[in-house]
């Protein structure tokens, strides 16, 4: 030890230019967005998931900004810690504001990931970053088509059971294939499970 | 292997009644404790290939027709762990508002003039030491509907990876002497005097540039490996 951790701070309302431009078309590059599926990825199912961020008087948030980390679709993270670390084209990280959608969703375009392998099912890992969140919330989203594998996974297991919904999101098949839906509720009785790591 | 958990005594809270906002967006349900699993010890890397060659130069890459206005300034400092591990080869995003306090974000409307060639975004890559450099403008303070006759200080929004999922961090940067920390909720939300201190950089003559840019260094610690095994 030695060093004390910064605090956060909040993102603010100002951030779109500076870190999703493309997004909301501002003359800048953007490190990633809401399109996660690289050129030329053969594996893995499309998928879509999206949702709107509710405050406490379930008004959808049009100022967060949304991070998506993910395994590919065998499971693998593209990164050094991860043993079987990916070696397909997918990233793994997509990030989205919700201030260009009318209705004021977050809109991924991704491969369903594999499971981990280490007691987890499938999920997508999310943080969550907006005006009056002084740190950034972590939560998970899960499959509900998934559900042996939920009922093994570890971190599901250790969410009290009536809260559980809230980070399992249903599947809907489309024209353009399957839609998985959810919704962030920051406060009241369906609150989403956020985590401490 | 895993990150040593978030120092709550270092960070603000997630209900702070001075920072309305908060008052519908803080969840209101404790946070889960969990263990980490590969899931937040992996992480995204990115490295000096999503930067371009302006990218760090807020005072030149959004130049049209001229220079921005405003005192020129040189940020710079390094990106450490808890155990003053540099941390090398982290992206570090920032954005800030003009020298006359507006954003170029279009939601921004605080009557202040635009200014044509200032941006206000820009990026880099820490080094092997975790060093970082920016080259920018002092942005100015600005207006806010918190409270009445509220002010931002001057600031510069930073956001950092750091190795893994779990290091994330969205801080921002504030300027010594400043007499608006004094009244900012935001600034005032965490705590702990000492951890605040940290979220003002220092001024450095040494780092100040010559008949160009006044310098200010600014570290940010991230949190650092736990060296206990892994739960679950």
């Amino acid at each position: 030890m030695g060093r004390k951790q910064t605090p956060s701070q909040t993102i603010g309302p100002y951030f779109a230019y500076g870190l999703t431009p493309r997004q909301y078309g501002y003359p800048f590059s953007a490190i990633a967005g809401a399109d996660m599926v690289p050129e030329g990825l053969e594996d893995g199912e499309r998928i879509r998931v999206q949702g709107r961020v509710l405050d406490g008087q379930d008004t959808p948030v049009n100022d967060a900004m949304v991070e998506f980390w993910q395994a590919d679709a065998f499971g693998r993270y593209a990164h050094p810690a991860d043993p079987q670390a990916s070696n397909t084209p997918f990233g793994g990280f997509g990030r989205c504001g919700t201030g260009t959608d009318p209705e004021s969703r977050f809109i991924l375009d991704t491969i369903k990931p594999g499971a981990a392998g280490d007691g987890s099912a499938p999920h997508i890992n999310v943080t969550l970053f907006a005006r009056g969140l002084l740190v950034h919330l972590f939560t998970r989203i899960y499959f509900a088509d998934e559900q042996d594998a939920n009922a093994r996974d570890t971190l599901l297991l250790a969410v009290p059971e009536e809260r559980r919904r809230t980070l399992v999101a249903p599947r809907r098949e489309t024209d353009k294939g399957a839609v998985y839906d959810f919704d962030i509720r920051l406060q009241g009785p369906a609150e989403t499970v956020f985590f401490d790591f | 292997m895993s990150y040593r958990p978030r120092d709550w005594s270092t960070q603000p809270p997630l209900q702070d009644a001075g920072y309305k906002s908060t008052g519908l967006r803080g969840p209101s349900k404790p946070l889960v404790k969990a263990p980490q699993s590969l899931s937040e010890l992996t992480g995204p890397v990115f490295g000096r290939e999503v930067l371009g060659t302006l990218d760090s130069d807020l005072t030149r890459n959004g130049r049209v027709k001229g220079e921005p206005l405003g005192e020129r300034i040189v940020v710079t400092g390094r990106v450490l762990d808890e155990d003053a591990r540099p941390l090398a080869n982290t992206l570090i995003e920032i954005w800030q508002a003009n020298a006359a306090g507006r954003y170029i974000h279009e939601v921004d409307q605080h009557d202040a003039p635009l200014d044509p060639n200032f941006f206000g975004g820009g990026r880099c890559v820490t080094d092997s030491e975790g060093r970082y450099r920016f080259h920018t403008i002092r942005p100015g303070a600005y207006p806010w509907g918190n409270h009445p006759n509220a002010w931002r200080p001057n600031h510069i929004h930073f956001s950092l990876f750091g190795p893994a999922f779990a290091t994330r961090l969205i801080t921002q940067m504030y300027f010594p002497g400043d007499p608006l920390l004094a009244y900012d909720p935001i600034f005032l939300s965490t705590a702990d005097e000492a951890a605040r201190r940290r979220l003002v950089a220092d001024f450095s003559l040494e780092v100040t540039e010559p008949d160009f840019a006044l310098g200010y260094v600014f570290d940010m610690v991230l949190r650092g490996r736990d060296q206990t095994p892994m739960e679950g």
